[in-house]
């Protein structure tokens, strides 16, 4: 094991047409660290993570995933790499079932791509188990899910596959209070288990609740990162809004 | 797909027991209709219709469009349609009797078999034009095929200058169930002893190793009527091919060939889209594009791999219709692709993708054929029957989305 950061990006930037989305941001993500990613809508959270998992390539910038450089243009890349993204619209097929979603695109296979199910539904079975997630029945569609349960079955994904690496879009979004809780108890239980995990959020209670560090983004730009202990919700918003750095962290 | 009725607490996850639960209400809702529209048309015409010859006949009609429609059924469950393959019919049936008459010697061993390549090839070809032009170059398939629809057709035309191709290889001509092509008794027997033994072992093996692993199967009651129904339309269907007479000989029919052929494309592509990654893929394609992309499947070959299978069945189905006609005419196949269609959307295949089963495709185009031979029979005007096709195409549809709404999908 080397002290490298598992997940290290420098000087990422993207832009769409002329407008910066991303202007040469860095990143450092330690094993079993939950990093909270904050700032408003447009401020390039998403378009951020969106390199990091393989949804389109970044124009310059350098990714190193624990010390080594790597280069990642698809959605498969990240994965091959352990970075597994919860996407805020979850990316599940809502025609399929439970265990179709948990392995879409890496079915278990026994001969010329023919599905082993068996060996499918148990390994279904066992992650959701270590998860202490309880769904009635595997086997309904995805689509007569509740939002928590959805929620549930995107991160079983990520954890069947090993991530060590979690980027979670927005995971608390679309869930009550109750569900709420659940996934923050999930997100401390994998973070434990020393997976890496980035919380990206604009609910600054949230990061504050989950997150080790943060980092702020406004208009494409890092306006800074701290651990949360040492920032207050108040010098968090100041940094979201008019990017204004806390006096205890300027040099 | 699944019903929506969660299992109650004491009985956890039960994979095969509930994922099979909508669909077979859906199927046996087509069967009972099926089943009305036989015993109708059987009454109408005084039992003509219900007689081996004409279910004989029946069977080899619907050979051509269900080859097809099982094809069309993976195209709309991933959001596409094919408006081409009637033209490919007439297109590749060209190339396949060109094959046959002037490059091999229309007499020759092996002429049938390279001719059949050479035109599944071909199928294949068209297919794989058709899918990059839709997967990588971002052009609608709708915008594509109804391109090829005009391509091939005047291709074909062009090909031969309009003239038909005819007769053909006597060999070929059995793959549509002409002089001497269907299996005879004993070898119907054989087949359809095949089958039932075939459920019989998967069914078995199916159970015993979700009981191995501690799953939940369904209720044994349950298993014997589906087995029984499998096992008593095998048996009715042997009977009933047995009991008709080829005209000449005076022997028993037995199963004609393209049915054969049809049968084995059904349970095939039926497996394929249950049990095969590519078959889940499109599924997952249909149901979400988006998420299926971001999951790490490379949508775009997988939108090519399907357009080259219904190219592929096009071949097929090329071949069977070019050789039960004994004959190649650029025309042939015209306004199939809408039979081809309607098969597949009358067989509960959603247009919003994500939705639809190859049986289900299967029946429908049974269902489609069933109508227009028993109108043919009862003497109705070709207008009058189109027009009572389209009627019941919209009342299929509008059938089932009022069942989806119901059943809350």
């Amino acid at each position: 094991m080397t002290d490298a950061p598992l997940i290290e990006l420098r000087d990422v930037t993207k832009a769409f047409g002329g407008v910066h989305a991303v202007d040469r941001v860095s990143l450092r993500l330690e094993r079993g660290e939950v990093l909270g990613l904050l700032g408003h809508n447009g401020a390039g959270k998403s378009t951020l993570i969106k390199m990091l998992s393989g949804v389109f390539p970044a124009d310059s910038g350098d990714f190193y995933v624990r010390g080594e450089k790597v280069d990642i243009r698809e959605p498969r890349d990240a994965k091959e790499l352990g970075i597994e993204t919860i996407y805020q619209t979850l990316a599940l097929s809502e025609n399929l079932d439970s265990i179709a979603n948990l392995f879409i695109g890496r079915e278990k296979t026994s001969f010329f791509g023919f599905m082993d199910e068996v060996r499918m539904e148990r390994a279904a079975r066992e992650t959701l188990a270590r998860m202490k997630f309880n769904l009635p029945n595997l086997a309904t569609l995805v689509s007569s899910l509740s939002g928590g349960q959805r929620q549930a079955i995107a991160i079983a994904r990520a954890v069947l596959f090993k991530a060590e690496v979690l980027i979670m879009d927005e995971p608390t979004a679309a869930l009550g209070p109750e569900e709420t809780a659940k996934v923050g108890d999930l997100i401390r239980e994998l973070a434990g288990q020393g997976i890496g995990i980035i919380l990206i959020s604009h609910d600054i209670h949230d990061v504050f609740a989950l997150a080790d560090r943060m980092l702020v983004m406004r208009n494409g730009k890092m306006v800074g990162t701290a651990p949360t202990k040492d920032v207050t919700e108040d010098e968090a918003l100041a940094m979201i809004i008019a990017g204004n750095l806390p006096s205890a962290l300027q040099k | 797909m699944a019903t929506d009725i969660p299992a109650p607490a004491a009985q956890p996850a039960a994979g095969a027991v509930t994922r099979s639960g909508l669909t077979d209400l859906r199927l046996i809702a087509m069967i009972a209709i099926l089943v009305a529209v036989w015993v109708g048309f059987g009454v109408a015409t005084n039992g003509v219709f219900l007689s081996p010859r004409n279910l004989f006949n029946l069977s080899l009609q619907v050979s051509t469009v269900g080859v097809l429609a099982t094809g069309m059924v993976f195209i709309i469950v991933a959001r596409h349609i094919d408006l081409s393959v009637g033209s490919q019919i007439g297109f590749i049936g060209v190339v396949g009797a060109l094959v046959q008459t002037q490059i091999l010697p229309i007499d020759g061993t092996h002429t049938w078999w390279i001719s059949l390549g050479a035109m599944l090839l071909t199928g294949a070809a068209i297919g794989l034009v058709n899918g990059a032009l839709v997967a990588y170059a971002g052009i609608p398939s709708f915008v594509v095929t109804l391109g090829g629809l005009m391509f091939y057709r005047n291709a074909a035309y062009m090909l031969n200058e309009g003239r038909t191709i005819s007769p053909l290889n006597e060999d070929f001509r059995r793959i549509g169930g002409g002089l001497d092509g269907s299996l005879g008794a004993a070898t119907s027997i054989l087949v359809g002893a095949v089958a039932i033994a075939a459920i019989l072992f998967f069914a078995v093996a199916s159970r015993r190793k979700r009981a191995q692993f501690g799953f939940p199967n369904p209720p044994a009651s349950m298993a014997f009527l589906t087995i029984g129904a499998g096992v008593a339309t095998i048996v009715a269907f042997i009977a009933v091919m047995n009991a008709y007479e080829l005209p000449r000989t005076k022997e028993a029919a037995g199963i004609a060939i393209p049915v054969l052929i049809l049968i084995m494309v059904g349970v095939s592509m039926s497996v394929i889209s249950r049990r095969h990654q590519f078959g889940r893929h499109v599924f997952s394609l249909g149901g979400s594009p988006e998420s299926t992309a971001l999951s790490g499947v490379n949508t775009r070959l997988l939108t090519l791999k399907l357009f080259v299978l219904m190219g592929l069945l096009c071949g097929l189905g090329s071949a069977i219709v070019t050789a039960r006609l004994n004959a190649a005419a650029s025309v042939t196949g015209t306004m199939m692709e809408l039979n081809v269609i309607a098969a597949a959307v009358i067989g509960g295949t959603s247009l919003s993708g994500g939705v639809g089963t190859i049986v289900g495709g299967l029946l429908g185009a049974l269902i489609m054929q069933s109508l227009e031979s028993g109108m043919i029979l009862m003497g109705v005007p070709t207008p009058l029957q189109r027009m009572i096709v389209a009627v019941v195409l919209i009342l299929a549809v509008l059938i089932d989305l009022a069942y989806r709404a119901r059943s809350g999908k």
